[in-house]
């Protein structure tokens, strides 16, 4: 099956291995991974910050590059909800291109969607070593309501302990521009997560999305903790 | 006290909360408990869902029809006794009350808790009139003691610990310290006791209205909102226009949702009814009853594109949960209302100018319309404000340039791939150059990214 992978901005610039390991992923449970070389961002720092003009040309773009019939798989449950959520409401006034949104939004996965409900990489015995705490991140959890897919996946890791965090659903501060706006802010939130990934006594921290996951290393930077803090698809690959 | 609006300041507020260990500590255990407690009130309410969604209906509603539902409420409430007055702003409400009260030569005033009370700034206009208006909430209470404003809408001193309220009560009240909250409640209540029974009119607030009966319905706990509007001979209450109930039969689905998202109670001690002033053969009852319906603005959001935000029905559930006002309190959004609702009210009723950081203090987490028992688009209303923020130019130019920069580039792949090369060559000068509090938080831009690893 072919399906079009959409890098996202975060994954493209900051953390390819994310993006490489959604690739290794895939492959193994037999898609045939397209990456849209003309892909960019999903819009949604300029969406989110009210510059609806900017999100509106990059959400354009995306439905060109993307255009077509083929699954579209993303390692990022923010980006995902921004296509299936928003972008029908950035084209409420022109017929044709909310009409590509919508489609868009039915043939998007969020990665971990994809690998349980299409994939069933639950159930492939995949590897997976010392123990494992989850962020669940905002907009994948409330927005795309992707609760249970991240946890089947980690719970089925042989070799790997699950351990589940407290208010795991609670922001991590980093929300997009809000971390420049109210940095002082965001890194109370970041420290305050980064307290309930300690209390787990994980030496793993995994999720969904990268601008969390950022967040959340910075945080642990500045607390001097040493756990790890990895994409969900780099934690799955791993076990490959 | 008449407080400055300070929401312009609303970064710089933020950052003097974050220091106040005593604050933090408060909030955290506040905010914790009524989640847990929250959580706890609703596991048994099989329909739930189907409970929010008729709520929701309800107020979508009276809003719909809110002028119709307000002359409805005006006629019910003068057929049972009531003198209805309408303002139109905060100025005239508030000489409105000062009238009402002058005339009949009151002076000793009891309060009940009010928030658009607090939006019109009654108190120091009545003090100002030479009159002693006295709280009589514990919350409002403390905070007037104290000279503060309140920083939760159901719980006014959410910010303070008991052992500051005990300082406090001694300092005041001449009373050996305690930090026991029983015995600072005892104390409170010997001294308002007091004031109840000497005072010359009440004024409360208003949860709801109902529209066919001409009543208004006061949620309470503490029992100071029964004698406020029964044992003074005049009661004034003062409401926003959008607290109609189309009928009274509609209360039970909002007495279920109110007191299980407010404080996670499955009813409140007490559930006032006051549907006129007192008849003959009443046992007891104000002997006049004056509404004040405070418009203030809200016919301007009704037709506007935020109207929403007047289904609000003030639990304050979604500042309970909201990640920024658990961290920060309530007195950092620098005015009436704080957290997500307060965020968007804030905004339409002061003006973009007098507010705009405020539409960024959100990370968008979701977790308000997560708990909204009728369905406010928290989220929806606060990016429909940062849009009319750039629209109305208040947005940092630097930010504008960037977004304007970035729309340019996200259309077109060769700049967009420019643009990230550029990042990453140019990463340590962006970081050195007070980019730290983004740049310096973020890793360096990988040195070849995805779209050059990917066949």
């Amino acid at each position: 099956m072919r399906v079009l992978l959409f890098g996202t901005c975060l994954v493209d610039t900051f953390f390819p291995e994310a993006g490489e390991a959604t690739v290794r992923l895939l492959r193994r449970f037999g898609a045939e991974p397209v990456f849209p070389k003309g892909q960019t961002c999903c819009g949604q720092p300029a969406f989110n910050a009210g510059y609806e003009a900017q999100a509106r040309a990059a959400a354009e773009h995306f439905l060109r590059e993307f255009d077509g019939d083929d699954p579209i798989v993303t390692p990022s449950g923010s980006c995902a909800a921004m296509v299936k959520h928003h972008y029908p409401r950035l084209f409420r006034d022109d017929p044709k291109l909310l009409a590509k949104a919508k489609r868009a939004g039915e043939r998007i996965h969020e990665l971990t969607q994809f690998l349980v409900h299409v994939a069933k990489a639950h159930e492939a015995g995949l590897r997976g070593k010392g123990t494992v705490t989850y962020h669940a991140s905002c907009h994948l959890t409330r927005s795309l309501g992707v609760r249970e897919e991240p946890l089947t996946l980690l719970s089925s890791l042989k070799g790997a302990a699950f351990l589940p965090m407290p208010d795991a659903a609670r922001c991590c501060g980093f929300g997009g521009t809000f971390m420049a706006k109210l940095p002082e802010i965001s890194c109370a939130l970041a420290d305050e997560k980064a307290a309930s990934i300690e209390a787990t006594g994980a030496d793993t921290v995994t999720g969904c999305d990268s601008g969390c996951l950022m967040n959340i290393a910075d945080a642990m930077r500045r607390r001097g903790t040493k756990i790890r803090v990895v994409h969900i698809a780099q934690l799955l690959a791993e076990g490959l | 006290m008449s407080p400055e609006q300070t929401s312009l300041a609303f970064r710089a507020n933020s950052v003097c909360a974050l220091e106040d260990s005593a604050l933090r500590a408060a909030m955290k255990q506040a905010t914790d408990t009524f989640g847990t407690k929250r959580a706890d009130a609703f596991a048994p309410v099989a329909d739930l869902e189907a409970l929010r969604d008729r709520a929701s209906a309800i107020r979508d509603d009276v809003l719909a029809n809110l002028p119709m539902y307000v002359d409805r409420f005006v006629a019910s409430a003068t057929r049972a006794g009531a003198v209805v007055h309408r303002a139109e702003d905060a100025a005239t409400a508030r000489e409105i009350v000062r009238t009402i009260l002058a005339d009949r030569g009151a002076r000793r005033i009891v309060k009940g808790k009010s928030m658009v009370s607090e939006e019109v700034d009654l108190n120091s206009h009545l003090e100002a009139a030479g009159m002693e208006v006295v709280e009589t909430d514990l919350g409002e209470y403390i905070i007037q003691m104290e000279g503060e404003t309140p920083s939760h809408i159901i719980v006014p001193a959410i910010h303070k610990n008991r052992r500051q309220v005990g300082r406090l009560f001694a300092d005041r009240l001449g009373v050996p310290y305690s930090d026991d909250p029983q015995a600072l409640t005892k104390i409170a209540r010997k001294a308002l006791r007091e004031k109840f029974l000497s005072a010359d009119a009440g004024i409360s607030g208003a949860n709801f209205a109902a529209t066919d009966t001409g009543s208004l319905v006061l949620v309470t706990n503490e029992g100071n909102g029964r004698m406020v509007t029964t044992v003074p001979p005049l009661h004034v209450a003062i409401l926003s226009v959008e607290k109609m109930l189309p009928s009274l039969a509609d209360l039970p689905a909002f007495l279920r949702l109110l007191p299980r998202s407010a404080t996670g109670q499955t009813i409140t001690s007490y559930v006032s009814v006051i549907t006129g002033p007192r008849k003959p053969g009443d046992a007891t009852g104000a002997k006049e009853l004056h509404i004040v319906l405070l418009d203030n603005g809200r016919t301007e959001i009704l037709a506007g594109e935020s109207r929403d935000i007047l289904k609000c029905i003030r639990c304050g559930a979604c500042m309970n949960v909201c990640p920024v006002y658990r961290t920060v309190g309530g007195h950092a959004y620098g005015w009436t209302y704080p957290g997500p609702m307060g965020i968007i009210l804030t905004t339409l009723l002061t003006g973009m100018k007098k507010s705009h950081p405020l539409v960024d203090a959100s990370t968008l987490c979701g977790a308000c319309v997560d708990v909204c028992p009728v369905r406010v688009p928290l989220v929806d209303l606060i990016l429909g404000l940062r849009k009319r923020k750039v629209r109305e130019g208040f947005a940092d130019p630097r930010e504008r340039r960037g977004m304007e920069a970035f729309g340019k580039a996200a259309a077109k792949p060769a700049l967009f791939a420019l643009g990230q090369r550029l990042a990453g060559a140019f990463w340590p000068l962006v970081r050195a150059l007070g980019g730290k509090d983004v740049a310096g938080r973020m890793p360096s831009p990988a040195k070849t990214p995805l779209r050059r690893r990917l066949p």
